[in-house]
């Protein structure tokens, strides 16, 4: 029972990773109906940002400030820069296609090839070294009973509750989650209505990824090794744990990013750790297939 | 059993080309001629060393990446659908190849003694390729299946899964080696060789290359396969006017993951040893740009730009390093900043991105090359015509 409740915390923590990530891509899929596939890079780069900050500014050659100093200092920074990061691709890559109203095939292969051009352009410009987060908070170790949990996990845990709840609200009770909304109801119609359609697409970007940036932030400091393919294989977990809530419905993506966590920590707990990412797929392959449009969603219907 | 074997291929040689000349000469067809005089051509150069072992090599992996993006194109292009995962199967028709000609023909500390003498390697050879494709195409079910009532983004994501989870399966198999991938094929390749001293592996790519581009050109060219860009048009439509699209679906994707297979069985044997991680996201991300950088419902524009794929990332092997000490020349660049060979996939990716921008119908867009030149069609038909 001990161990059995010992991997739900571990399950929490992991799941809130997945729910940080898998909340990026929902809200962009709720708005442009597009699979923004660099997101998982977008955390990448968010790691990355956090790495170069923080150094910077704890290091004697940049500031030397602090560590507590330091940590608040490279939150806001890391999700700014990482928002900033998101909001160029969008500019660069998405919106001319937008503008000429592209096929939706042609935006998802530039997502995908825009998430390999920051993999591999973070390779070849830093190298493959890899890269240590230096430590931004005193590591303590709280048991209850026979459970422990270091005070890393209660952050992560409780950043990703804070920022569903905040998403949540800022989608369902603000102007700009209304305007977010109308988007993806009718794109078209939205500028006869006076919003501006791309300064809105623009905040969601900000959004997810500043979120990711934040995820990316707190996963270095979990687990302080920084590699250019950390993200790929987190972004396509956090995917699916987003298709599998229902992509496009956010407490989709928080419900099944907790969900595939528990699912992926359960069987690495009783098998092979390298039966998870069979287990994962398989459980994407089978939700697709029975339900396409997961658990929060709900069927379209396709005229002629 | 070595002379009868001998006799036997010889036979079926003569007998094979015998067939391709009858054909050239009866039905006056300059292309099939054309396709022959390159091959022939192909075969010799390795045989006679007129080209050293770097480009004859490039050369075989030019035609595996010839089958590799045209059965693709059947699939992201005919249809319209994007799969993601191509490579996959490949890996599967690769396992499965290899696994079979090691059982059969080679001494292996696992698998124990060969099962059939090994001079019968090159008689059987084609047939393992055939079992291979065979095997991957019912992993194409993997997709096909799903495809029935999901479509567009969904589909992508199910293929990505479906390659995720051929490649993790691969690992979990000890048998095959797992993550330390499968090796000794090797035997296999010298065992044909001892049979006749023939460059075996060109002949089997070029055969490959013939006998796959030619059977997806007959199927999009079927009744059954004009139902493939039916589907793609539009679904709804299609089923409306009788096409089946069930069955369109089932054939696409499973003669596509099948031929895909097959290319995976060849480059098996020329490579000795094969890594299930190698056939990753980014190995279909290679098939991928070739279709793209040919154009979606091109076979010959795939063909095309496997060719041109294949040569710009072996010159981009020399052109980076030449680059990088050009740039040094230049005053604001500091020593240490190189252009190392992971610029090449960043600069592929960019290739593709720029392409969806400004052209992305690919460089022959939705058209044949006999489209795109008429004048090359009356050349390649007026014999015919006469």
């Amino acid at each position: 029972m001990d161990f059995f409740l010992q991997q739900m915390l571990n399950a929490l923590q992991w799941g809130s990773f997945y729910a940080l990530i898998a909340l990026g891509y929902t809200l962009v899929y709720g708005v442009l109906r597009l699979i923004n596939f660099a997101h998982g890079d977008i955390f990448m780069v968010g790691a990355y940002i956090a790495f170069f900050v923080s150094t910077w500014l704890i290091s004697g050659d940049g500031l030397g400030l602090p560590q507590q100093a330091v940590l608040w200092l490279t939150i806001p920074l890391t999700m700014i820069l990482t928002a900033f990061v998101g909001v160029t691709i969008e500019r660069v890559a998405y919106r001319p296609l937008r503008r000429k109203g592209a096929h939706r095939l042609y935006v998802v292969i530039t997502a995908l090839m825009c998430g390999l051009i920051l993999e591999n352009g973070n390779l070849a410009l830093l190298g493959a070294t890899k890269r240590k987060l230096p430590e931004l908070v005193d590591k303590a170790v709280y048991s209850i009973g026979p459970l422990v949990i270091t005070n890393l996990k209660l952050w992560v845990i409780a950043a990703a509750i804070l920022v569903f709840i905040a998403l949540q609200t800022i989608v369902t009770r603000t102007k700009v989650g209304m305007a977010m909304r109308a988007v993806s109801w009718d794109r078209f119609a939205l500028p006869l209505m006076g919003i501006p359609l791309d300064s809105v697409i623009v905040v969601t970007f900000i959004l997810g990824s500043g979120i990711a940036g934040l995820g990316g932030m707190l996963f270095a400091m979990c687990y302080p090794t920084l590699e250019p393919y950390m993200g790929a294989m987190i972004g396509w977990k956090a995917f699916i744990a987003a298709v599998v809530g229902g992509i496009g419905d956010i407490r989709g993506a928080f419900v099944g990013g907790f969900l595939l966590a528990f699912v992926e920590i359960m069987v690495v707990a009783f098998l092979p750790s390298t039966y998870m990412d069979l287990f994962s797929f398989t459980i994407l392959l089978l939700i697709l297939w029975m339900r396409p449009t997961g658990i929060f969603g709900t069927p379209q219907t396709t005229k002629i | 059993m070595l002379t009868i074997v001998q006799t036997l291929l010889a036979v079926l040689a003569l007998l094979c080309f015998g067939y391709a000349i009858k054909r050239v000469v009866s039905q006056k067809k300059i292309d099939c001629l054309l396709f022959l005089i390159l091959g022939v051509a192909l075969i010799c150069a390795e045989h006679f060393a007129w080209l050293d072992g770097y480009w004859l090599s490039v050369l075989k992996f030019m035609g595996i990446n010839i089958v590799f993006a045209s059965s693709l194109n059947l699939v992201n292009g005919y249809m319209g659908e994007f799969s993601c995962g191509h490579a996959g199967f490949m890996c599967v028709g690769a396992y499965v190849g290899g696994l079979i000609s090691i059982i059969l023909f080679t001494q292996n500390k696992l698998l124990g003694a060969p099962l059939l003498p090994p001079e019968l390697a090159p008689l059987l050879f084609p047939l393992i390729v055939l079992v291979a494709g065979c095997a991957a195409a019912i992993f194409g079910l993997l997709v096909a299946l799903p495809s029935f009532k999901t479509r567009d983004d969904y589909l992508a994501i199910i293929t990505i899964a479906a390659n995720y989870i051929i490649i993790a399966v691969i690992i979990n198999i000890d048998v095959v080696g797992g993550p330390r991938g499968l090796s000794g094929m090797r035997a296999t390749v010298r065992a044909m060789e001892r049979v006749a001293d023939v460059p075996w592996m060109m002949i089997w790519v070029v055969l490959l290359v013939m006998v796959s581009v030619m059977m997806l050109f007959r199927l999009v060219n079927s009744t059954l396969g004009k139902g493939i860009p039916a589907v793609c048009q539009n679904e709804v439509a299609a089923e409306i006017m009788s096409v089946n699209t069930k069955k369109v679906k089932l054939v696409a994707f499973m003669v596509s993951a099948g031929i895909a297979g097959m290319a995976g069985a060849v480059y098996a044997h020329m490579f000795s040893s094969i890594y299930a991680n190698s056939f990753g996201i980014m190995k279909s991300t290679e098939a991928m740009v070739m279709v793209y950088l040919g154009g979606m419902g091109s076979l010959s524009g795939s063909v095309m730009a496997a060719i041109l794929f294949t040569l710009l990332i072996e010159v981009l092997r020399f052109a980076l390093p030449a680059l990088s000490d050009l740039m040094h020349n230049l005053p604001f660049v500091p020593d240490s900043f190189m252009i190392s060979q992971e610029w090449k996939w960043v600069l592929i990716p960019l290739i593709l991105i720029l392409l969806m921008q400004f052209r992305p119908e690919g460089l022959l867009g939705n058209r044949e090359l006999t489209q795109v030149f008429p004048r090359l069609k009356r050349l390649l038909t007026t014999a015919r015509v006469e």
